[in-house]
């Protein structure tokens, strides 16, 4: 690839969920129908690391039991345990534990006592890093921001925590607040593909008619190459019938990205993440007021110490005033 | 840099003015843009469809007739650095009748975009006349007696053979001005370039890189020059069309060597034909963005390479030995077959 910068590989195991009518998943590993040609074929732990220690990036996954948290019963025990199996048979098989860091992946479903259970099985092992699976998967904002709190907080501090899937600008700031470091998600070109840029008031729809002579840039106040050179207008025509449009946006949203990770950054090392996350919603929120009724609740403690809470950002309305309460209290 | 007019759905001639015009549009501000109403990917000339009105052609959008009041319009608001006037292009096939009638509403429709335009831009003149050398030369002499900066020469890449076109160029270009450009669609193998450039073109238009590029091809020929000597016999290449290669074959799955040696492009010096080729068989945009890359500034070099030959007094030199060099390895496959 001549990339010389860091290098992530994922162990195949969220295929699983994504493709599972095509999976049997047993102790030995993932029985996959070859998408390709149809013959059957299993990815073992050890196969995963295997594959991932010839491609040679910097970060590994571990190969895990992931479950849909959308799933009950006691499917979710059982695949928490396994992954708790597998991630010694990961270890074992890892050949190259001084180039390249082998994460394990915490499981358990919504439930916080298999959650707890995993998360001190891996911590015991003493890896380079931890990730939060298992999300991103559909379930409920109230639940999802609960499991990643209880497993920020549990997890070392001084190693990197991942939410696998995540996301959303919102929900990227949302865990960054409670404690994670590192995130990955094809929302921002995907959402690209489908006409949609990321602004700082939320989002931003191309393919809709009022773009067909808008001769703004995306984002007015966004430094990237695009919206330098490009208005709303010839990226509109283009949405549909050109590649380009796609990558256009691509660009865009991954600048976007790029840019909010750094202020996250720089926020917190400034000492003013606080008022950088309140900044960020209040920008936002007023967009949502006009395109949704939503509710949300957001706790958001920082590891510093400081805690603010955003209480019951409520929206009425669609095209209305919106009506904001934020309450924050720094103690 | 030759564009294409592509007439774009929802793109209105106010939005592109209020812009500021094409330049600003695609965002190449820096660049020179022709308009021409072909486009040889999405715009093709329906020749059936057209009438005393207006042009017909076959376009992603359906078929779209566009009047010469229309077209002056569409390029006003673009502001192209060039722009060829609306023309009636027809295929080599048709009847003298049809072709006798395109070179009547070329010059006729010639004559109104000329008076329906407030200047702003080169107007490149259209000469058309099919496959008879008679019309050609009837269509080049209106078109000479008319104020324009230039000449666009339509109707060819529309299927006639090569061998009948250097006669036809012959016909348009005797009677041209020699200090007016002539720039012509549709001819885009090497062979056909110089065919065109020996007949006194200037300009070119072809989407030949773009299919090229499509099907997973590397431009590869030897680029040449004055008098340096790539194109000697290779026994390792027997039978292999020294060209263009293609990188889906998969004798280039484990080839870590770019493309062309030696090739100061962004992909031949940052990229494997290997890295290629898995991105074609992943079916990664990539592969498509580095071909591009690589074979726009191939065939690019290839006319830098013609410029400096013509320069250097050379050209015919320059064009027997590229021509010979293509033929050579055919000759010594065939006989070692």
């Amino acid at each position: 690839m001549n990339w010389p910068r860091a290098l992530l590989t994922d162990s195949g195991g969220f295929q699983m969920v994504s493709l599972l009518h095509l999976a049997d998943i047993t102790e030995k590993g993932v029985t996959f129908q070859s998408p390709v040609d149809g013959k059957p074929m299993l990815l073992t732990p050890e196969e995963s690391i295997q594959i991932q220690n010839r491609i040679g990036a910097d970060i590994i996954m571990a190969l895990d039991d992931v479950v849909k948290t959308t799933i009950t019963g006691p499917r979710i025990e059982e695949a928490m345990y396994r992954t708790l199996r597998w991630i010694d048979r990961c270890i074992a098989a890892h050949k190259r534990p001084n180039e390249q860091n082998l994460f394990g992946i915490v499981q358990g479903g919504l439930d916080p006592v298999l959650r707890d259970i995993c998360v001190r099985g891996l911590v015991d092992r003493n890896l380079p890093g931890y990730a939060i699976g298992g999300l991103a998967g559909g379930e409920d904002k109230d639940s999802f921001w609960r499991v990643v709190a209880q497993c920020t907080a549990a997890l070392p501090e001084d190693k990197p925590r991942y939410v696998m899937g995540v996301g959303y600008p919102l929900d990227i700031v949302v865990c960054s607040a409670l404690g994670a470091d590192m995130y990955d998600c094809v929302y921002p070109t995907r959402t690209a593909r489908f006409g949609t840029a990321l602004v700082t008031e939320g989002v931003l729809k191309l393919k809709h008619n009022v773009m067909a002579d808008d001769t703004r840039p995306i984002d007015p106040t966004c430094a990237c190459m695009v919206c330098k050179n490009y208005t709303r207008a010839y990226i509109h025509c283009l949405v549909t019938k050109d590649a380009m449009g796609s990558q256009l946006l691509s660009y865009h949203n991954l600048f976007y990205m790029m840019k909010l990770s750094r202020d996250l950054h720089s926020s917190i090392i400034e000492g003013r993440f606080p008022q950088f996350v309140c900044d960020f919603l209040r920008k936002m929120v007023v967009l949502y007021a006009f395109f949704s009724l939503c509710h949300i609740h957001h706790v958001i403690s920082v590891v510093t110490g400081i805690f603010v809470y955003l209480r019951e950002l409520s929206c009425w309305g669609q095209g209305m005033s919106g009506s904001m309460i934020v309450f924050v209290s720094i103690r | 840099m030759l564009a294409r007019f592509i007439i774009l759905e929802g793109l209105s001639p106010k939005t592109i003015s209020k812009v500021g015009g094409l330049h600003q549009m695609v965002g190449l501000p820096e660049y020179g843009f022709a308009a021409v109403a072909r486009d040889s990917v999405q715009c093709l000339p329906e020749c059936n469809s057209t009438n005393k009105v207006g042009a017909s052609f076959e376009t992603p959008c359906g078929r779209l007739l566009i009047k010469p009041a229309d077209y002056v319009e569409m390029i006003s608001s673009m502001k192209p650095n060039i722009w060829a006037t609306l023309a009636d292009e027809v295929p080599a096939w048709v009847s003298d009748k049809r072709n006798k009638t395109s070179v009547d509403r070329t010059v006729r429709w010639l004559d109104e975009c000329i008076a329906l335009s407030s200047a702003g831009g080169a107007v490149f003149g259209s000469i058309v006349g099919g496959p008879s050398v008679e019309e050609r030369e009837r269509c080049t002499q209106e078109v000479a007696r008319r104020n324009v900066s230039g000449y666009w020469i339509g109707g060819f890449g529309l299927g006639e053979s090569m061998d009948e076109r250097p006669a036809l160029l012959n016909a348009v270009t005797a009677i041209l001005q020699e200090e007016k450009p002539r720039l012509v669609c549709g001819l885009g193998l090497p062979e056909e370039v110089l065919q065109g450039v020996a007949a006194g073109i200037d300009l070119f238009d072809s989407e030949y890189i773009y299919h090229l590029t499509l099907e997973g091809f590397a431009l590869t020929f030897p680029l040449g020059g004055v008098g340096v000597n790539v194109f000697s016999f290779d026994p390792n290449n027997l039978g292999s069309d020294r060209s263009k290669i293609n990188l889906r074959a998969t004798i280039y799955r484990k080839d870590t060597s770019p493309v062309v040696e030696n090739c100061s492009c962004y992909t031949c010096q940052n990229h494997t034909k290997a890295y290629i080729n898995h991105l074609l068989n992943v079916h990664e945009m990539l592969a498509q963005i580095l071909l591009e890359i690589h074979n726009t500034h191939h065939y690019l070099k290839f006319f830098s390479s013609i410029r400096e030959a013509i320069k250097a007094g050379e050209f015919e030199q320059f064009r027997k030995r590229f021509i010979e060099s293509r033929r050579d390895h055919l000759a010594v496959a065939a006989v070692c077959v």
